[in-house]
């Protein structure tokens, strides 16, 4: 069987050896380049904008500013497409006219003959900036008289958003035991993909088709959102690809203003125009995730027993709404506030706030990692109140077993789990009850090396989405996703995936699926996505989604064709339909085995029909629309194993270990690369990463020699295991493994470092756990010993 | 990478090279490990480079008489895993074996690292603590200066625009000697944040940072004393107070000073422990 098998990634022979087509490997006839110019400064008013030094360039094309870019009424911004009560959505032009918000903020375009002329060019566009006051931080953007971002929206609130039952929870507190609290920062980050964005535009004026290849992860949303707002075409007549794409992790879902504007240009100068992002461009451009500032009180009763929780975050939107930028620090983090735990009361409140600083939206995890985060760091906090193991802590208050499906107090309904025994599994993995004989034995050594132990036990809402759900939500979209299988005569298979993979591996998880229906080999089935001309609509790969919705998608078609196929069997069986079954590769008459029709002859009799019911059509091509039933709700336990060098503030990372349950599994070893990938990029924002800006609104980290993104060697080798328990609502039984690692790594390094500090009294710090804050933190209470060496 | 516009030139010979480097703006390329990143950001905008990654007379290593010599075009690599530098002088390698990546240590040169000057770069303070000399040959000749003098601000040398600087020499250590390179690097870049370069010449310690201050810093031999027992270096580097210390988001000024003191005792605790 094909499911459950570890079969190599068909489509790295291409991407190793250099043979994959990205965006800028793609070249058409009579191609130009654009650079986009952007401003230095975070604030600031256009006065002017001369173009003329850059248009006498030799080589260029034409230079197009806010002003003088799109043509007509239609077009020009690019939308957010989730709305939430009394929003406000300032519009995001496609360059700004009158107005910067961030560094990075385009002003205009140069179109040149190649791409060092437009670099050339672009540094002779003379901007005449009058800089304005900039606010960067999403508590000072709060604070009265801070500088406003848009002249629009008071007090830079975009949204003010609530959840949960804030009476029951409040009543909760009063007269509770025992309550701890923390103010917790939620480190900004910036996604990385390997791939810088770009996109290469072509118009046949002709025909008035446009033609755009994309670093996208959902090249039909791209083309809606064209058409609906920042080109204003007719949706068929725009074409969107989205070729090899390397990586996302959520940044290339968004419909940035840098693709409309090659589209634009393609379509003023009749050149096709190509633009890709060099590496400090992206840092700069691509939206960045997290940067959250919260509140979190937690009640529990004297046995441990949690009574409430309670939430404050200020969520940083940037400069400007990004695509799904509203969703999440909303709903998709205030929903997952309850974690693994049977919470009686909370109340969550989010404010949306804009900062001078690029916009925020999804990055890997998006909300579930921040919500994590806050419930695990103050599960340790309730833990050491009650003077309990972190561990007894949570298994005091875990859903049980027996209690799903689970209604939790923040809107979700999770169908399926059983917690208890992923975190023996990884307490068993780690070794954790010699860990705490040995951390015991060094503490009293007095060893000047710490050693810290860190727990986090998450659970993750994806699968996204269902759509009446997430559209009484506030989305501007449904979030099923569409599959066709096409049978061709000969009986190899076709599938067109409304998922669109950047890295992911479907063209072997999505083949292995049909193979394993179907009884044929992988090799005989093809799998195309990635393309609106060649795709039905599609909603595209995020939010752990593709194997469990679109996987599922591509299993309902399979099954429309198995049920056609009976039909055809049947007819040359001269049996009903209803006594055939469909298995091994042949349909079968039920209980007689010798009585049957194979595979490949019903296919080649669905093309020919000459021997054929007269009510059926001929040909064999299904195709399904998958609406889940409700999300996904993978778990696991992570545990994380640190020394600390308290001379230094150095944090090494010893060990780590983890039990995830991510239903049934398609590929272990892709999953397993999954994971691997998540727990590399947590434990970066835990340790290491942080986008930092200046009090103007510069990125102080806008290049790799200052944004420390992990690498092998500074990375221990991952100790991983699962335990299953399916999905009980889709055909597969699978939940998505895309996002796990890096939803719960963050809080488990996160704990073992302060597990280590505890030791002077710490009970909390933010991340990234940089040296010298692990110093400073050490050195700053109150029973720190000399700290010399 | 989308650069300015520049002409490119290889040289064949040193005077090749000294008479192409008179031109207006022009800027020497060897490993260009240094030069090319601030190409890509548009920082330098030189009309010429000369390359003289050809001229074999500025490569290699040799040890005459006590005195190591170490050409400008030597790679980190080459020195790294130099079995002569392993006897002469270990702490050499053991620093060029920290910079960067295979990749930079393939192609990044000795004589780039020291005249680009970055104060987080590996080889500066360790050639201050070997007590080294800098050649240079410039349109009117050799002339010679100490490492220690050498490095006069943030990259920043004694170097003319139109001089070369073509090879390190400095006394070999002995056996009885002891040495190390121990460094605090930052996890982007891999630069130090603080180096500590220590060497025993015997009983006589010598010690000078990476990383801390624009320039290395070099901590007296008189204020280290003469116990060398981890209490007594932990004593005496106590006090220690770096003048204009480098702070920056990654490391403030306070850090760096603390970090001096940590390392400069872990290196020289480590030297104490090679000494043959």
């Amino acid at each position: 069987m094909s499911i459950g098998a570890s079969i190599k990634r068909r489509e790295d022979p291409a991407l190793v050896t250099g043979k994959g087509k990205y965006t800028d490997d793609l070249v058409r006839p009579g191609m130009a380049f654009a650079a986009i110019v952007r401003s230095p400064y975070a604030h600031a008013k256009i006065a002017s904008i001369d173009t003329s030094a850059a248009e006498a360039v030799d080589g260029v094309i034409a230079v197009y500013t806010g002003a003088d870019l799109v043509k007509g009424d239609a077009g020009g911004v690019v939308p957010t497409c989730w709305l939430l009560p009394d929003i406000k959505t300032p519009d995001h032009p496609i360059l700004a006219k009158d107005v910067v918000r961030h560094v990075g903020d385009g002003v205009a375009v140069v179109v040149a003959e190649d791409r060092y002329v437009a670099y050339d060019a672009a540094e002779l566009v003379e901007v005449d900036y009058d800089a304005l006051d900039a606010v960067t931080d999403v508590v000072a953007a709060l604070e009265d008289g801070a500088p406003l971002v848009h002249a629009d929206v008071p007090g830079n609130v975009s949204f003010d958003w609530d959840l949960g039952d804030k009476e029951k929870t409040d009543a909760a507190f009063e007269g509770a035991a025992h309550t701890v609290s923390v103010d917790l920062r939620n480190s900004r980050l910036i996604p990385h993909a390997v791939e810088p964005r770009g996109a290469l535009a072509e118009f046949d004026d002709a025909k008035g088709d446009l033609t755009v290849w994309v670093t996208s992860q959902n090249p039909h949303v791209h083309r809606l959102l064209m058409t609906l707002a920042s080109i204003g075409l007719p949706e068929h007549k725009i074409r969107v690809v989205a070729p090899e794409v390397g990586g996302g992790f959520g940044s290339k879902i968004h419909h940035y203003p840098d693709e409309a504007i090659v589209a634009w240009c393609a379509m003023n100068t009749g050149r096709p125009v190509k633009w890709v992002a060099t590496r400090s461009e992206t840092n700069l451009t691509d939206a960045h995730g997290r940067d959250h500032a919260s509140h979190a009180e937690l009640a529990f009763d004297k046995d441990g027993k949690v009574l409430a929780l309670r939430v404050e975050t200020k969520a940083a939107m940037g400069a400007y709404l990004s695509t799904f930028a509203p969703a999440v620090p909303t709903y998709l983090y205030g929903t997952l506030l309850s974690g693994q735990y049977d919470f009686p009361a909370i109340h969550v409140r989010t404010l949306g706030v804009f900062t001078h600083t690029t916009p925020v939206d999804a990055y890997r995890g998006a909300g579930r990692p921040e919500a994590t985060f806050l419930i695990e760091r103050i599960m340790d906090m309730g833990a050491a109140e009650l003077g309990v193991d972190p561990t007894d802590f949570r298994r005091r208050n875990f859903i049980a077993a027996d209690a799903f499906p689970y209604a939790t107090q923040v809107a979700l309904e999770y169908d399926s789990g059983n917690y208890g025994p992923a975190l023996d599994r990884a307490l068993e993995m780690v070794g954790y009850d010699g860990l705490r004989k040995e951390q015991a034995e060094r503490r009293e050594a007095g060893d000047r090396k710490i050693l810290g132990i860190g727990v986090s036990t998450f659970i993750e809402a994806c699968g996204l989405a269902p759509s009446q759900v997430v559209g009484a939500l506030g989305a501007q979209a449904g979030l099923w996703e569409s599959a066709k299988v096409r049978v061709h005569p000969t009986g190899t298979i076709t599938v067109y995936s409304g998922s669109s993979g950047h890295g992911q591996g479907h063209e072997t998880t999505f083949a292995q699926i049909v193979a394993d229906r179907l009884g044929v080999d992988v090799d005989q089935v093809e799998v195309v996505q990635g393309d609106t001309r060649e795709v039905q609509f599609g909603m595209g790969t995020y939010g752990s989604r593709s194997a469990a919705v679109g996987g599922s998608a591509i299993s309902e078609a399979v099954d429309k064709v198995i049920a056609k196929g009976k039909k055809i069997a049947a007819h040359l069986l001269e049996a009903s339909a209803d006594d055939l079954e469909f298995k091994d590769g042949a349909f079968h008459v039920k209980g007689v085995p010798a009585k049957s029709q194979a595979w490949g002859d019903v296919v080649l009799q669905s093309y020919l029909a000459h021997n054929y019911p007269d009510d059926l059509e001929p040909g064999l091509e299904e195709t399904a629309f998958y609406n889940p039933a409700n999300f996904t709700y993978p778990f696991g336990a992570h545990i994380a194993v640190v020394e600390v060098d308290q001379d230094t503030g150095h944090v090494e990372l010893r060990q780590y270990a983890c039990c995830d349950d991510v239903g049934n599994v398609i590929n272990p070893m892709i999953v397993e690369g999954q994971v691997h990938g998540g727990l590399a990029q947590g434990i970066g924002q835990a340790l290491w990463e942080e986008a930092v800006y200046d009090e103007y609104g510069q990125l102080l980290t806008g290049t790799l020699m200052d944004y420390a993104l992990p690498r092998a060697h500074m990375l221990p080798s991952f100790d991983t295991d699962r335990t299953v328990t399916p999905c009980p609502h889709n055909p597969l039984g699978v939940k998505g493994v895309g996002e796990a690692g890096t939803i719960a790594s963050p809080a488990a390094v996160a704990n073992a470092v302060i597990d280590a500090l505890s030791t002077f009294g710490v009970r909390h710090m933010d991340m990234p756990m940089t040296p010298e804050k692990v110093w400073r933190t050490i050195h700053s209470s109150s029973n720190a010993s000399n700290g010399e060496g | 990478m989308f650069p300015g516009n520049f002409d490119y030139v290889r040289a064949d010979s040193l005077t090749d090279a000294l008479s192409l480097l008179a031109q207006e703006d022009a800027k020497v390329l060897a490993g260009g490990h240094s030069l090319v990143p601030l190409l890509k950001q548009r920082l330098a905008q030189p009309s010429t480079l000369v390359d003289i990654s050809k001229i074999d007379e500025l490569r290699g290593i040799s040890v005459n008489g006590g005195t190591v010599r170490v050409g400008a075009l030597t790679t980190h690599h080459e020195v790294a895993s130099s079995e002569a530098l392993q006897e002469a002088a270990p702490i050499l390698a053991e620093a060029a074996g920290k910079i960067g990546d295979p990749q930079v240590r393939n192609r990044g040169t000795v004589g780039g690292n020291i005249a680009h000057a970055d104060p987080a770069s590996d080889l500066p303070a360790v050639l201050v603590a070997l007590g080294a000399t800098i050649h240079i040959q410039g349109p009117n000749g050799a002339r010679e200066t100490p490492a220690a003098g050498f490095f006069q601000g943030l990259m920043d040398t004694g170097l003319e625009e139109n001089e070369i600087l073509v090879a390190v020499t400095f006394d070999a250590l002995s056996s009885g000697d002891g040495s190390a390179y121990v460094k605090f690097e930052h996890p982007a870049s891999g630069y130090a944040i603080c180096g500590a370069a220590a060497v025993l010449r015997g009983d006589t310690p010598s010690l000078a940072f990476n990383g801390v201050a624009v320039v290395p810093h070099a901590v007296s031999t008189g204020d280290l004393g003469s116990d060398l027992s981890d209490e007594g270096l932990t004593a005496a580097l106590s006090g220690l107070a770096i003048e204009d210390p480098l702070s920056d988001i990654h490391a403030s000024a306070e850090y760096r000073n603390h970090l001096a003191k940590v390392f400069g005792a872990r290196a020289l605790g480590l030297a104490r422990d090679r000494r043959g």
